[in-house]
């Protein structure tokens, strides 16, 4: 049953839906919206529609968390950037973060859980000794789990501040150096638009060839509809600025080997959200998994449609590193896994 | 879900899905007085599922989950479903409400005037707030005090009042009349059984209440009452809520203004009646 899910987009899409929503509805787009994590965007994009009173007070509610959950964000970027302005690299705010500070649609009512950075990979241990000077403790206790990090991951194992109980991921580049594409970080770095306070965003093509290849070419598409969204914002947005923007975007994400995932989640983008892109070649199975994928959720907030959630999650380990190193991953874990259950 | 069942309790209202049709049972049982949700819209969302498929019928286990949820909260047996329910709408106020400031804390009523007892676990909470409720105390609720931060005024929450133990017989002999749900013996925190609030606290679940003292009681010392300053009082209270951080600056606005307007003691006690007699002197 993708039809909570399917009409929390309709909604996010086209705002003027819930005039004619049908009351009995709301229960469930309210909880597909909050298990999605969209709600505040959702609160955001209805604000000032005539709505029925309990949803005015829940998206009311919304839109004060996400304020604060914007403000916090922000903070938490500063903290970071006090840690670390002292090693004089750059510092380039990623996902959520990067798109309240710099006031993006798509950080209106977004929800911003981990702080997301990347910083020069010749720049990582210090960032790691700084911060760990200012405050933040490794989460990962396990050993396998914290030299794969180190080894094999873009970024460094989570680290956490032991007062404000505040994630920080710190990366490298944008995708584990395993995986199959190989996105040219210094350009990263060489386009990124400063901030003026010490911190950087990603170019606006950068940040949406980022937020298509989280989406397509890093996980197993869970939270993949707000990822979907963000595209959506961002898309939305920076072609309003500047007619060229989708061309651009196109040169771009051939230069870091991610056309074909840029095409996906611009396909992905406007059959959910109406997205106005061209439409590319389609790719029929592909397309319909993702969209199979994306609407997983019933009205009840459960995820549905097990066998094609395994098959990204499978996927998703498939993209991430080649097969042997995959083969001994999913050993060590399910062996480990094993010791804990039997403990 | 199979079994669905609505319900509003003062300014919140839940949706509660089950896999099985027990739990929803005595939830309708229990809440058969209270009103439904306003304009058929709850607030929040509770799902009891199986915590696998064949887990519905072969040793019945109920996840708890909903809009928002634990990563690591254990499921319990289905004899202990309604239990499960209890919690996971809890969980739902203490994890997601921002309309108040949620401090873990019993409250009742009389005359509009307000007594806020708060402590951990095991303070007795729950215990005093039924027996003050026998001697005519408007039970406003058990678990959570709902602090408007615009007004500085509470609201009820008058769920079903969470007896453990010694307490549920305690209760029982004080208000021999009132329903009680059935008793849950050895679950994870001792033997439960739920008291349904009275007449007079469901007829009155919308009215707010100013708070005029907030008690923190201790059960299982000599007596003894000290006054507690505002400064301690803050901290404590940052510990017993639940969404101080996430509320930001208004929660601390709405915290200190408590503090400062309400007198706290703490009061040490060896038993109920003790007790009972220091907080009506209290008021």
């Amino acid at each position: 049953m993708s039809d909570a899910a399917h009409l929390l987009c309709r909604l996010l899409a086209v705002p003027e839906t819930a005039l004619t929503l049908d009351t009995g509805r709301w229960g469930e787009v309210i909880t597909v919206a909050r298990a999605e994590l969209l709600i505040g965007s959702l609160a955001y994009r209805l604000r000032g529609l005539p709505l029925p009173a309990r949803v005015e007070a829940i998206l009311a509610a919304a839109v004060r968390s996400a304020e604060e959950g914007r403000r916090q964000a922000l903070w938490e970027a500063e903290m970071a950037r006090r840690a670390l302005a002292p090693l004089g690299c750059p510092v380039i705010l990623l996902k959520g973060t990067a798109f309240v500070a710099a006031g993006l649609d798509a950080g209106q009512g977004r929800h911003i859980g981990d702080l997301d950075i990347l910083v020069p990979r010749v720049a990582l241990d210090a960032a790691e000794t700084a911060l760990l000077a200012a405050g933040w403790e490794w989460v990962k206790p396990d050993p396998y789990d914290d030299s794969y990090y180190r080894r094999w991951m873009h970024e460094l194992p989570p680290l956490i501040h032991r007062e404000r109980d505040r994630m920080i991921d710190v990366h490298h580049t944008i995708l584990p150096p395993t995986a199959r594409l190989t996105p040219d970080t210094a350009q990263l770095f060489a386009a990124a638009a400063p901030l003026g306070n010490g911190l950087s965003i990603l170019s606006p093509e950068d940040m949406v060839i980022h937020a298509a290849i989280h989406l397509f070419a890093d996980g197993d598409l869970s939270g993949g509809l707000r990822n979907l969204w963000d595209i959506d914002r961002l898309v939305r947005e920076f072609t309003g600025l500047d007619a060229d923007f989708l061309a651009r975007l196109a040169a771009r994400a051939d230069l870091h080997q991610a056309a074909q995932v840029v095409s996906r989640a611009l396909r992905a983008a406007h059959l959910l959200f109406d997205t106005p892109v061209e439409e590319g070649r389609a790719e029929r199975l592909f397309d319909t998994a993702a969209r199979r994928r994306l609407l997983a959720r019933d009205g009840w907030g459960r995820g549905t449609r097990p066998a094609t959630r395994f098959a990204f999650y499978v996927r998703s380990h498939w993209l991430r590193m080649p097969p042997a190193m995959l083969a001994r991953h999913l050993w060590i874990k399910a062996r480990s896994r094993g010791r804990r259950e039997s403990a | 879900m199979r079994h669905v069942f609505s319900v509003r309790i003062g300014p919140a209202s839940f949706r509660v899905g089950s896999d099985w049709r027990a739990p929803v049972d005595q939830l309708r049982a229990l809440y058969a007085g209270y009103p439904a949700p306003e304009g058929g819209i709850a607030d929040y969302t509770v799902r009891l599922s199986a915590t696998r498929p064949w887990r519905r019928f072969v040793r019945p286990s109920v996840a708890i989950a909903g809009d928002y949820m634990l990563p690591d909260a254990a499921p319990l047996p289905l004899a202990h479903g309604l239990l499960a329910a209890e919690m996971a709408m809890n969980l739902q106020l203490a994890l997601g409400e921002r309309r108040f400031l949620l401090l873990h804390a019993a409250t009742v009523e009389r005359d509009g005037r307000a007594i806020v007892l708060t402590g951990e676990s095991g303070a007795g909470k729950s215990t005093l707030a039924a027996l003050l409720s026998a001697r005519g105390w408007r039970l406003m609720g058990d678990e959570f005090a709902l602090l408007d931060p615009e007004t500085g005024l509470l609201h009820a929450f008058p769920r079903l009042v969470s007896l453990k133990n010694a307490a549920i017989d305690v209760v029982r002999a004080a208000l021999p009349d009132a329903r009680f749900g059935p008793l849950m013996a050895g679950t994870p925190k001792g033997d439960i059984r739920h008291l349904v609030p009275g007449e007079a606290a469901l007829a009155a679940m919308d009215q707010l209440a100013r708070p005029v003292r907030l008690v923190f009681p201790r059960y299982g010392f000599t007596p003894d009452a000290r006054p507690v300053g505002a400064g301690e009082a803050f901290v404590r209270l940052t510990q017993a809520s639940t969404n101080y951080v996430a509320l930001g600056e208004q929660g601390f606005d709405a915290l200190t203004r408590f503090v400062r307007a309400v007198p706290a003691i703490a009061i040490d006690y060896p038993d109920a009646a003790s007790a009972i007699a220091a907080i009506e002197a209290e008021a």
